[in-house]
């Protein structure tokens, strides 16, 4: 197979493709308890306890395939990694005290004494936000070239807010999906006032990239590409269209169609997802640094792509098994 | 200098985010195995006594998990946003090894984490014990994969230089690399003894509040013995390790010593300040022969001097002297309180004395010596890196050619916000670890005296 033949072009392909993959499943896993952390502020005390134990046991591996994408990005790719990072230095510190503040708000709330608990409720959802808008905000400036001028941190700063409306919409759906009652009924009312922000969210960054670079208005609007590409927009609508329906009539009597928004969320991060992944191929550094540029050694690749090929299906295998034991409408978690 | 501004400050942030990491991995590396002992007391006693144990002791390893996973996160991005020559330089053998530790470690314990905390009564009683020696073996395969890429910093081998990037020529020379087995070893017996220290320092604690239940008993009964046995094999690998060094990289034994001039009956310095600008130690004292003895055994042994490692033109290329002969001190110190402490423990509790044996200064001393563990393993860490300065990477990288391009504003601004975020976590972590304490100590002394009962049958179906 020529695809095999030369070590130096598949390899780095390879591993774009698995660090893509990582930065979806974080984007869609931390994404819905990082959104049921936005949605804290909306909720009553009794509620939110329900809301943590919805994603209580799921966090701490949802969160591990961010370090997996960027742990890739770091052994897969080090010229990119240390170009990236150092643009984003400051969201990238925020992000990261954001995700601290999260991760440890979840035991400091349940076990710190009943007087701390607001505190700790305010830093888990402080963290989140800090998170979800400093990713927003990278994702803003990465698709706009890392430079900082005015066009762009002003991009830059509606991704921040549409990305956090995003994970809003799935934190939504994942409790629609996880709960019922009340709390089911007012996780619908705020799955129908994030859609709006996400809609605008993915119209946006697809308008703005194909501006921003010829090279990428030539791979979507020529014949044929624009034709086999069309099935995207296409079903992104379609998507959305049955969203928005579905949110007319939840929760139904007998919980029927609970998974349906979440599903459709999960399926629209992967359209806008595969949309970009598409227009920056082969860069890692928008219009800067390509993939194969940016690799590391094609051995050093391929003693971690053994491992890799080993661990994934074994991981992939042990997460259902976690999400197979924690089915089911969330209860209260209980260590004994 | 303004190069050197970025280089001071990144230092700082690097130490002060692996020193505030380091602290949770120490307690879970050890208490996950130590949870394990537990499930397994339970699974072949049926005494529920071990579970109630397990379930205050889960309530503290996943905190400090939690607080583990959410610095080392931390961790992965310092690499790319301050140190980007390092992965540049030798990324194609740092970045194998730390991916082997993501890929193997990091999952098995975040995935198993979730059954292991909430599970107990959710799934079978042999799936709640797999998931929880996951995570033990989780947690241990990460400091395996850690320790060996740090020891290859220090020890490197197994690569060559190309256009100034190291490729691989052995994968088996990098993993097992000289220093690696000692530090390893000494690392993870560094964490079983902070562990039992906060076993016994909680315990005593609790004893001291009230708490008479049997629960409190079997902890403190394993939290000391796991002490007493613990300690003196410390104290032999410490010594085998500075050994180790001593081949590898002598400017640090040096430092460690305070060992100006390669000479023979070379003293062991009790207590000094080291003047680097001087080259001499003030107000010293000594142990004659005491230095050669332990690292060469014989009193007339040849021990290298710092004066060996400044070149012709006066650079100095031996690591900053005061920090690791003060930190290496502090380290043995402690190591030598917790031999006295757990061994007079030991013998107080021998024959069925039980905790009752042990004196109230006895039970107040351990518990100070609860963090006793954290002291020591952070000295004995600031001993080991700062001893490897200026290299980065022993003899292949210095620490000023990894640096990033950073504004120091901005690492100052990112500095900053790091320490606040982290005195507040590490007030807050011990301020609930004490509530912890107070709580479980008041309901076990509100309960009644149980003799060998085996509580709720809520888990009928224990392992094997």
């Amino acid at each position: 197979m020529t695809l095999f033949g030369d070590p130096a072009i598949w390899l780095p392909l390879a591993f774009a493709a698995l660090m893509g993959l990582s930065i979806l499943i974080y984007v869609i896993l931390d994404g819905y308890d990082l959104g049921v952390g936005l949605l804290f502020p909306f909720a009553t005390p009794d509620e939110r306890d329900r809301m943590v134990a919805a994603i209580g046991p799921f966090w701490d591996a949802n969160e591990t395939w961010l370090v997996l994408a960027v742990g890739l990005l770091l052994v897969a790719f080090p010229l990119a990694h240390g170009v990236i990072l150092t643009a984003l230095y400051l969201p990238v510190a925020i992000m990261l005290i954001g995700l601290i503040l999260r991760g440890v708000s979840f035991e400091f709330r349940v076990k710190a004494p009943a007087p701390h608990k607001w505190a700790w409720n305010t830093a888990f959802f402080a963290g989140s936000l800090m998170t979800a808008t400093s990713q927003g905000w990278m994702l803003g400036l990465y698709v706009m070239g890392l430079d900082y001028t005015g066009v762009n941190v002003a991009f830059a700063a509606a991704a921040a807010v549409f990305l956090s409306l995003g994970y809003a919409l799935i934190g939504a759906a994942w409790l629609i999906l996880k709960t019922d009652g009340d709390l089911q009924r007012k996780a619908v009312a705020w799955a129908r006032r994030s859609i709006w922000g996400v809609a605008a969210g993915i119209a946006g960054i697809s308008a703005a990239t194909p501006l921003m670079s010829q090279r990428i208005w030539d791979k979507w609007f020529s014949v044929p590409e624009f034709f086999l590409l069309a099935p995207l927009p296409i079903l992104s609508v379609v998507l959305l269209a049955v969203l928005w329906f579905a949110l007319r009539r939840l929760p139904t009597e007998d919980d029927e169609f609970a998974w349906l928004p979440f599903t459709a969320t999960v399926g629209l991060m992967v359209l806008a997802f595969v949309g970009l992944a598409y227009s920056f191929y082969p860069y890692v550094v928008p219009e800067r640094m390509t993939i194969y540029e940016a690799a590391a050694a094609p051995g050093s690749l391929f003693i971690m792509l053994i491992g890799v090929l080993f661990v994934v299906p074994v991981i992939i295998g042990y997460s259902a098994l976690a999400y197979w034991v924690f089915r089911g409408k969330a209860t209260e978690l209980r260590y004994d | 200098m303004e190069a050197l501004d970025t280089l001071l400050l990144s230092r700082i942030q690097f130490a002060a985010n692996i020193s505030f990491h380091i602290l949770f991995p120490t307690i879970t590396i050890a208490l996950a195995w130590v949870l394990v002992f537990f499930k397994w007391r339970y699974n072949r006693t049926g005494d529920y006594d071990w579970m109630r144990a397990y379930f205050f002791w889960v309530k503290v390893f996943a905190l400090s998990f939690a607080l583990g996973v959410v610095s080392g996160i931390t961790m992965s991005f310092q690499f790319g946003t301050n140190w980007p020559g390092f992965m540049e330089s030798v990324g194609n053998i740092a970045g194998p090894l730390l991916a082997y530790e993501v890929i193997t470690a990091f999952f098995l314990e975040a995935v198993f984490l979730g059954i292991m905390l909430f599970g107990f009564r959710k799934v079978p009683g042999w799936l709640h014990t797999f998931a929880t020696v996951a995570v033990a073996v989780g947690t241990l395969l990460s400091a395996f994969w850690i320790l060996v890429l740090n020891s290859w910093m220090h020890t490197p081998q197994g690569f060559e230089m190309r256009d100034g990037v190291a490729h691989v020529t052995s994968w088996m020379e990098i993993i097992f690399n000289p220093s690696m087995p000692y530090r390893l070893i000494h690392m993870l017996l560094a964490s079983g003894l902070t562990v039992a220290f906060i076993i016994t320092g909680i315990g005593a604690l609790r004893w001291l509040m009230g708490d008479r239940s049997h629960e409190l008993r079997k902890t403190m009964r394993v939290g000391v013995w796991m002490a007493a046995l613990l300690i003196p094999a410390q104290i032999f690998m410490g010594d085998m390790h500075g050994l180790n060094t001593l081949e590898h990289q002598p400017a640090k034994v040096a430092a460690m010593e305070g060992n100006w001039e390669t000479r023979s009956n070379v003293p062991l310095v009790l207590f000094a300040l080291p003047d680097e600008a001087a080259r001499e130690n003030r107000f010293e004292l000594a142990i004659p022969n005491g230095a050669s003895l332990i690292l060469k055994h014989s009193a007339d042994g040849v021990v290298p001097g710092l004066n060996d490692f400044v070149a012709e033109d006066g650079t100095v290329e031996h690591p900053p002297v005061a920090p690791v002969f003060w930190s290496f001190r502090i380290m043995v110190g402690i190591g030598f309180a917790m031999l006295a402490l757990s061994w007079a423990a030991a013998w107080a509790m021998r024959g069925g004395r039980d905790v009752e044996g042990l004196p109230r200064p006895l039970l107040w001393a351990f518990v100070p010596m609860a963090l006793s563990g954290w002291v020591a393993t952070l000295s004995g860490w600031y001993t080991t890196e700062i001893g490897r300065q200026p290299w980065l990477v022993n003899g292949v990288l210095t620490t000023d050619a990894a640096v990033g391009d950073v504004a120091p504003g901005m690492v100052m601004s990112t500095l900053i916000s790091y320490l606040v975020v982290y005195a507040v976590l590490l007030v807050a972590y011990i301020g609930v670890l004490i509530y912890l304490t107070r709580k479980q100590a008041q309901g076990n002394e509100s309960e009644p005296r149980r003799g060998d009962d085996t509580g709720p049958a809520i888990n009928p179906v224990p392992a094997e």
